[in-house]
């Protein structure tokens, strides 16, 4: 080694240095492959998770600004768990296509949990836009019979990623410009995506008269498949007037500005 | 192809990285912005509700 002339030396450190800076063929594909599997990697965190956080902090942000566009903010806070009778519940007209007509809170779904009902089941239009939507063949919330509504499971905000953790007496609360309606979790379903026997009046039994004022919420199951839907009843327990305040469970995120 | 880049980068290693970073912070803006939700557009949706 000590003999080599320095010449020599050199030369041979120059070829070795052009050896690692020689971009060949394979490199660059193995350096593309790698590229795309990383990119396939954050594509599929962004779709799963990330978006999930964005989309539903938007979808929350939206349903609170229409809940205070009722209220104008401005709401009794009444802390005591007095159940009033106010009667039969006021039912607010159909409204039209892709318009956010109520909010629904669910306290299972997350302390903060609010999003708009919108009318309409399109996928594109409705349920990829703003979050949940109102099966238009159905009733309205309050009324006897069945309010019926769809939200994805994943992605796009995923409003209904936690239907499968309802339990039964876990409390669902709609808003509307008129009134606040308590739903109460009953039972879940899966059903076949042909299954609409569970947006009748009366679920499942087409021919009976319903005297029952019930919530449907419908999502896919298992989660990212399509395979099966899974239903979510419940059952109104009282509702009160918007004049009267909001339940006390949720009161504090009615009158919160979001 | 990466190693090519590194060498075309002016400057000392610190500046070279810091481009780098620059310029990942610039693509992933892009693709959270604009091209992640263009291919969610174009995959299939599990739908959600029952229809006949």
């Amino acid at each position: 080694m000590t003999d080599e002339p320095a010449t020599t030396r050199a030369a041979k450190l120059r070829t070795r240095k052009r050896d690692r800076r020689r971009v060949t063929v394979v490199g660059v594909v193995g350096e593309l492959l790698i590229t795309a599997g990383v990119l396939v990697f954050l594509f599929l965190g962004w779709q799963l998770w990330l978006n999930d956080l964005i989309v539903g902090d938007q979808q929350n942000q939206v349903a609170a600004g229409l809940s205070n566009s009722w209220t104008s903010g401005n709401v009794s806070l009444n802390h005591e768990q007095v159940i009033t009778d106010y009667g039969d519940p006021v039912v607010m007209k159909a409204p039209a296509e892709a318009q956010a007509f109520a909010v629904m809170y669910v306290p299972r779904f997350g302390a903060d949990y609010r999003r708009t009902i919108s009318e309409g089941i399109s996928t594109t239009r409705v349920l990829n836009k703003n979050g949940i939507g109102h099966y238009g063949t159905t009733q309205m919330p309050g009324a006897i019979g069945n309010f019926a509504v769809a939200a994805h499971r994943t992605t796009y905000g995923a409003p209904f990623s936690k239907i499968a953790e309802l339990r039964v007496g876990d409390k669902i609360y709609v808003q509307t410009k008129d009134a606040f309606y308590t739903y109460v979790f009953r039972n879940r379903e899966t059903v076949s995506p042909q299954g609409v026997g569970v947006l009748d009046p009366v679920p499942q039994f087409r021919d009976v008269d319903p005297t029952a004022r019930l919530l449907t919420m419908t999502s896919c199951n298992p989660k990212f498949s399509a395979a099966e839907r899974m239903i979510a009843y419940s059952v109104l327990e009282s509702w009160q007037p918007v004049s009267a305040g909001p339940p006390a469970a949720i009161a504090n995120l009615v009158s919160a500005k979001g | 192809m990466y190693g090519a880049l590194w060498h075309i980068l002016p400057g000392p290693a610190w500046v070279r990285v810091l481009i780098l970073v620059v310029l990942l912070a610039a693509i992933l803006f892009c693709l959270i912005e604009w091209i992640f939700p263009w291919v969610n557009s174009m995959l299939p949706t599990p739908d959600v509700t029952v229809d006949e």
